[in-house]
Formats: C-alpha cells, structure tokens, sequence
C-alpha cells in the first residue's frame, strides 16, 4: 500500500510536472523575447560607464594631485604614457627648462633636462629650483667648484642645518646622457647655490630622502668611474683631433710654404724672362720654364688651398671638441683642453702667418704678372706694328739685320722716330697723368693697406684675445687648485681637531664604562661566587646521601639475591621434581587401549632422583606397586572397555559361587542373565544397603562410576561382588586396583611437587 | 584374565563333551551293531554315558576353584550356609 502511494505520488508529481514545465518555459520565453538584448546592453553600457568614470575620475585626480601623478604613473604600466597625452608632460620638468634656458652655459643640461622623467626627487628639485633663481650665473663657477668640494660642502651644509642634504649626491660632471646627472646637477646646483646664499634656502618643510651610504658611495664610486671614462674618452679624443690637426696645420703650412716658393719662383723666372737678355733659343726654353713654373705655381697655389681648407677643417673639428670637452665639465679634462687650446691657438696663429706669406708673395706675383702682361701686351703691339709697316719681316726682327732693304730700314727707322714721338708724347702725357694716376694708386694703396692693415689689426687681437683667455684659464686652474689645496688642509685640520675631541671623549667614556663594568663584574662574581660555594655543597651532601641510599640498596640487593639464590635453588629442585613429575603422569598416558603403559620404573627413579633429600617425596616415590614399575598400568579407557565386557560375564554367573556351583546353576544363571533387566548405569547411592548387594545392581553402579570415571568407586563397587562373579572380575579388581594406587602415589607426588613450586616461587 | 577362565571352560566342557558324547555314541553305535544287534539302547545308553561323563566333567571343572585340593589345608570350616551335602560327597569323591 505503501508502495501504491508512493506510485501514485510520483505519478502525480511527474504529470504536474509536465504540466508546469511548458509554462515556464513559455513565460521565459514570452518575458525574454520581447527584450533578447536589453538586459546585456544595459550592462554593457554601465560597465563602459563606470570605467570610464573611473578613468576619466584619476586623470582629472592626477592632474590636481603630482604625486598621486606619480604613484599611478610608477604603479600602473603604460599610464605615464597616457597621462602624458592627456595632462601633458609631467609640471616640474617644464619649470627646470626654463630656469637651464635662463642659465648662461649652453651645455647639455637642456638635453639632459628635456629626457628626465620623473623621479622620486622631483619634488626637491623643483622647490630647490624654485629657490635658488639667481643661480644661472653661478652655476658656471659652481660647476667647476662642485665635483670633490660638492661631498664636503653638503657634509658641512648637513653640519649646519640649514638646509636639505643629501650626503654627497652624485657629481655634476657625470656622463651627459645620464638621467641622474640631471637631477644630481640641479640638486648640486641647488645645494651649492645654497651654500653660497645659505639665507636664501630657508628650510624647507619637504622631508629629503637621505640617500642610504652605501648607495652613496656606490653613486660616488659609479660616478668617478664615469668621469674616469669621460676623462679617458675626450682625452683620447682631444689626442686625435689635436693629431690630425696639426698633421693638417702642418701639411698647410707646408703646402703654403711650397706654394710661396713655387710663387716666388715664378715671378723670379717672370722677370728673368722679361727683362733678362738672352739669346732666342734660350728664350723658348726660359718661357717653356715660365710656363712649367707657372703650371708648378698653379698647381702649388691649389693644393695650399686645399691643404688650408683641410686645416680649417680639422682645426674646426678640434675647437668644436674642445667646445664640447669644456661642455662636460669633467676637472681632470681641463689641463688637457688648455693644452689642446693652446695648441690650436699656436696652429691658427702659424696657419695665419703662413696664409699671410703666400698672400704677399702672390701679390707681389700679380704684380709682376700684371707687369709681364703689359710688356708682353706693348711687345704684341710693337709686332703688329711693325708687321703692319714691314709685313715681310717675321717676328724675330732682332736677328734680320742683315736682311733689311735700306727702304724697309729707312721706314723702319721712320716708324721708330715716330714712336719714339709718340712714345714722349705718351711720356709727356704720363708724367701729367703721374701724379693723379700716383694719387689715385696712392688711394688705393692706403685703402688697401687699411683694409690689410685692419685685417692684420683684427687676426693679431683675435689671437691676442685667445692668448689672453688661455692665460687667464692657466691662472684660474692654478688658482683653483691652490685654493682646493688650502680648502683641504682647512678640512683636514677640522677633521683632525675632530678626531681628536672624539678621542678625547672616548676616553673619559671608556673609564667611565670600565668603573661600571668593573663594578658589576665584581658584584656578580662575588654573587657567582656565593651561589656556586651553595650549589657545590648541596651537591656534596645529596652525593653523600646518595651515595649511602646506593651502599643501603646494595646491600639490600645483594642479601635479596641470595636469599633468591637460595630460593631459586629450591625452585630449580622443585621444578625438576614437577617435572619428573610430570613425566612420571605423562608415562601413566602411555597406556594404550588393550595395552599397559610402559613400565614406570625409569620415571620413578626419576622422581627419586630429584627428590632425593626430600623423605616425604623418597617415601612416596617408593610406594610405587612393583607391578607398576615392572610392567606398568592399564588405563582407565582399557579398564572401562574391559569392564563392559566383564560385567556380562558376571552377569551370567551371578548365581554362582562356592555352594552353588553346579552346571545346573550355570544353566539357572544364564537364565537370570537372559531374563533380568537392569538400567545400564544406575547412580550409586551414598551408602550401599543390603539389597544393594546384588550383582547386577553392583554392575550398573559400578558402569555408571566407570561412565563418570570414577574408577575408584566402581572398584570399590565391583569388590563387593562375591562368588563366581568375584572370581571372574578378579583380575580386573587387581589391574584397577594397581591403576588407582599408581595414580593416587603419582596425584600425590604432583600435588606436593606443585606445592613444593608453589612455595618456592612466593616470597619467604 | 579370570575373565577368560570361564570361557576356557567351556571350550573345555564342549570339547569334552564333544567327545565323550560322540565317543559314546559312536562306542554305543559300535556295540549297537556288533553286539546288540542294532539296538538303539546301545547308542542311547553310549550317547547318555558319554553326555553324563561330559556333564560330570563340566561340573567339576567349573567347580574346580571351589573344592579343596588334598594338598590345602583348611582350619575349621566356617561356611555354615547352603552346603549342599550330595555336593560335598561329590567333591570328596573327587579328590
């Protein structure tokens, strides 16, 4: 019935089920088909919301707030970037560009300034770069202050207070395109400015991160290394550029020097070939010369120029080096460039006089030149004159004497006379013109010579101005490191006076410390001392105590072993008793069915052997019936089916004894045996009446007894028997007789053996 | 075993008896037929005095532990009770 109910409910259930299920489905459907997308726009759109609520919440946050600028930009990735486009760069970087643009050395702080990002210093940069202002102009002479005096300047700055030090930042002449120089720079600049106007950094309020020591010196230690670098890089290219300009000074002035001579020489053959009078083949030769010497003086002249743009050049290379190694401000740098300096200044002077030479000799050259082309022009108008007049005659009218016709002569010598006039008249009017033509030269000559002059006045200041510099910049150094010299041993006094009043004062802490300890060491050895005075004689007297729980123990162990031994003595020989004992007991199992145990004298003897002080045991061990030992006992079992096969023989002779004892009688009593019933097994009472008497009543008690194993009673039982009977279960009586006295001598030898180990194993 | 006395008895008894009845009887058929003709009394009274010898025998031998021996010397007699007197004759005579 159950069952039903239960099918029913479940069948109810799943058709209700059924039912319901469709509805629901339909109604979500219905409820989700109108608006499949709405529920998903909606969030979609409110996370697009919040996010960028949320995004455009910390941009604004950042742009109030530089140092929440600054956390988010070092905390989240790409946000710097972000921040960047949206706010612009971050606000202290644009107020240093403008204190470097107002600071005088174009060196690479703008470059430095322009690619530092935003440091955890930042802050500090920007109020000390807010405080210090006028530094610009001192911040060239702080620069070559700063580098080994920057470390004990802050130390001194930190000694007096005033204000905020970081122990020795790193320098200002570290590697250009290091970030840190940057803020080292401006924090050195500021920290220097401020030991220069001390009053003027008034504290400020914003905590200082002190630079842990070992960074700083590890800082200090990059940096040397840094300038070390720095130093062997400009040295080495200051070394090149100083080579190869002065391998290029030397080749221009070289090559000026050859284009001199080869100049000189040329207007020296010019003028040998135009007024020198040599025969005509030596003529062709000397013009051949002439032109050999001019394509030489050319040629001369246009490697000289090279030769001196080449100069230029290297010699521009090398300014613009020692620009940019005075740029870094490295110390160790500046011999170099002084020496670097000065040897440029000694090649551009040299180049000069040079230069200047071959501009006279190629003066002096035009000249001439000027004047070879005037005679020459003069000489081609004379040919062409004279061809005019005397076409016959060739160009080389020197050698044709001989030749002439009076007429040609007479025309010739016409045509001379006229020249001549002409040439007086030309002369005439050359001397008129000589004075303005002088004056106007004159003119020119003083404007040219002012021009030169002013060149020459210009080149000689210039390098005057340069020798100038260099002197100061040598004596400046040499101040410097005069002043370095004293600044250190002042400091190494200071430190030393300081050394000393620590030294003084450690040691009236050090007396002081010893009383004290000495004091507490002694009370605590005096106290050490009384407890260990204590502790040794409490331990001497627990040792003694100990020492004669121990003897007492001892004593009491060694008298507790031998009465144990005695005791285990005794136990052994009764154990040995209860064993022979035992084996004695173990013999009487022996037994077989139809067949006695074997004989018990080994056993016995045994037995006598182990209890051979024991009278009570003697006695008992040699109360064994000889029977026994000889021969050995039957068992109860054999006696027990022996009896049984007995009791029907006594049965059947129950009638029999001495008077009754005719066959007649035998043939009665098998008859008696034949017809009488008795129980099998009847229980024995207590004590036996008259009628008990009878032998078949005798049997079945004595059977019952045996059933029970009572062998004991059951020979008692059976002796009572009389007659015939008697005579039959005889033997049987003998054996049962023998088996219960062997087991009574042997019950009583383990019971006392038993209690023999019983006793030994109690305490006395 | 005393147990086994009284079946070596018998066997005795029934042996005897065996013999005696059959020596009787064969005595008794001998003398049936050489003397008497065939008589049956012969067998019979052969076969009766060989059973009674055999009985007589069996008897004895059973009461064998029971009489005295001539050598055994008995002190008064004191068993007063069920002496059958015809018994006693005969175990006299049996010595």
């Amino acid at each position: 019935m159950l069952r039903a109910c239960l099918r029913g409910a479940n069948a109810t259930a799943r058709t209700n089920f059924r039912r319901c299920r469709p509805n629901n489905l339909q109604q979500c459907r219905h409820y989700t088909a109108g608006e499949p997308s709405g529920g998903a726009a909606k969030v979609v759109a409110a996370g697009l919301v919040t996010v960028g609520g949320g995004v455009g919440g910390t941009i604004l946050y950042a742009k109030w707030d530089h140092k929440f600028r600054a956390t988010v930009e070092k905390n989240v990735p790409y946000s710097d970037q972000l921040l960047g486009l949206a706010l612009g760069p971050p606000l202290q970087d644009v107020r240093s560009e403008k204190q470097v643009e107002v600071a005088q050395p174009p060196s690479m702080m703008d470059k430095k300034v322009k690619t530092s990002k935003s440091k955890s210093e930042k802050k500090v940069k920007e109020e000390a770069a807010e405080t210090s202002p006028a530094a610009p102009v001192q911040s060239l002479e702080d620069t070559l202050f700063s580098d080994e005096a920057s470390a004990e300047a802050t130390h001194i700055i930190s000694a007096m207070g005033d204000a905020p030090s970081v122990p020795a930042p790193c320098d200002t002449e570290a590697a250009a395109v290091k970030e840190e120089c940057a803020e080292c720079h401006h924090h050195d600049d500021s920290t220097v400015s401020a030991a220069v106007q001390p009053e003027a950094t008034a504290a400020e309020a914003e905590p200082l991160r002190e630079r842990p020591e070992e960074e700083v010196t590890a800082r200090l230690a990059l940096q040397d290394q840094q300038e070390q670098d720095v130093l062997a890089a400009v040295s080495v290219s200051l070394e090149d550029s100083l080579a190869s300009s002065a391998k290029a000074t030397l080749q221009a002035i070289g090559a000026q020097e050859a284009a001199l001579q080869a100049v000189t020489r040329h207007t020296l053959r010019l003028k040998e070939a135009m007024e020198a009078e040599v025969p005509p083949q030596e003529k062709s030769a000397q013009w051949k010369d002439l032109e050999v010497s001019l394509a030489d003086r050319n040629s001369a002249v246009d490697d000289a120029t090279a030769a001196l743009s080449k100069a230029n050049e290297a010699l521009d290379g090398l300014k613009s080096v020692i620009d940019e190694s005075k740029g870094l401000k490295v110390s160790a740098v500046r011999p170099l460039v002084l020496a670097a300096e000065e040897n440029l200044h000694n090649m551009v002077v040299d180049l000069d006089k040079a230069v200047t030479k071959k501009q006279t000799a190629e003066s002096e050259a035009k000249i001439v030149s000027q004047y070879s082309e005037l005679v020459n022009e003069a000489k081609l108008q004379f040919q062409k004159e004279v061809s005019s007049l005397t076409p016959e005659i060739q160009a080389n009218w020197k050698s044709l004497t001989g030749k002439l016709s009076p007429d040609d002569l007479n025309a010739l010598i016409a045509h001379a006379h006229r020249r001549i006039d002409q040439l007086n008249r030309e002369l005439a009017e050359q001397r008129v013109r000589e004075q303005i033509h002088i004056d106007s030269a004159l003119e020119q000559q003083k404007l040219e010579d002012q021009r030169a002059l002013e060149k020459a006045v210009s080149t000689s200041l210039q390098h005057v101005r340069e020798e100038a510099r260099l002197d100061q910049e040598r004596k400046l150094s040499e101040l410097r490191e005069v002043m370095e010299a004293e600044m250190r041993t002042q400091l190494r006094r200071q430190a030393a006076a300081h050394t000393d009043h620590v030294q003084d004062v450690l040691k009236v802490q050090e007396a002081e410390l010893k009383a004290d300890a000495e004091q507490v060491l002694s009370s605590k050895m005096l106290e050490q001392e009384t407890r260990f005075r204590q502790l040794s004689q409490e331990q001497l007297d627990n040792f003694t105590l100990d020492m004669n729980t121990a003897y007492a123990r001892l004593k009491g162990m060694e008298e507790a072993i031998d009465s144990h031994v005695i005791a285990e003595e005794e136990a052994r020989k009764a154990h040995q008793l209860w064993l022979s004992v035992e084996a004695l007991s173990y013999s009487l199992k022996s037994a077989d069915t139809d067949s006695p145990s074997m004989p018990l004298e080994g056993a016995a003897q045994a037995v006598k052997e182990s209890c051979s002080d024991n009278d009570f045991a003697l006695a008992l061990s040699s109360a064994f019936p000889q029977e026994s030992l000889q021969r050995g006992v039957y068992s109860e079992a054999s006696l027990r089916a022996r009896f049984n096969s007995l009791r029907s023989l006594a049965r059947r002779v129950a009638l029999i004894d001495e008077s009754h004892n005719s066959l007649y009688q035998y043939f009665l009593s098998y008859l008696q045996a034949a017809l009488l019933f008795e129980d099998k097994q009847a229980a024995p009472p207590t004590q036996l009446s008259g009628e008990d008497l009878d032998p078949f009543k005798l049997l079945s008690y004595a059977s019952f007894c045996l059933e029970h194993g009572d062998l004991e009673l059951a020979a008692k039982l059976v002796n009572q028997l009389r007659g015939e009977a008697r005579r039959v279960v005889e033997d049987w009586l003998t054996e049962a007789r023998l088996t219960l006295e062997t087991r009574q001598v042997i019950s009583l030898l383990s019971a006392y053996a038993n209690a023999v180990g019983l006793g030994t194993t109690q305490a006395p | 075993m005393s147990e086994k006395e009284l079946g070596k008895k018998w066997d005795r008894c029934l042996a005897d008896g065996a013999i005696k009845i059959g020596t009787g009887l064969g005595l008794g058929i001998v003398f049936s037929v050489l003397f008497f003709k065939r008589h049956t009394w012969p067998i019979s009274l052969g076969s009766g005095a060989g059973l009674g010898m055999a009985y007589a025998n069996c008897q004895n031998d059973l009461r064998s532990h029971y009489m005295l021996q001539r050598s055994e010397k008995v002190g008064l007699c004191k068993r007063t009770h069920n002496i059958k007197i015809t018994e006693y004759f005969m175990v006299c005579i049996s010595e």
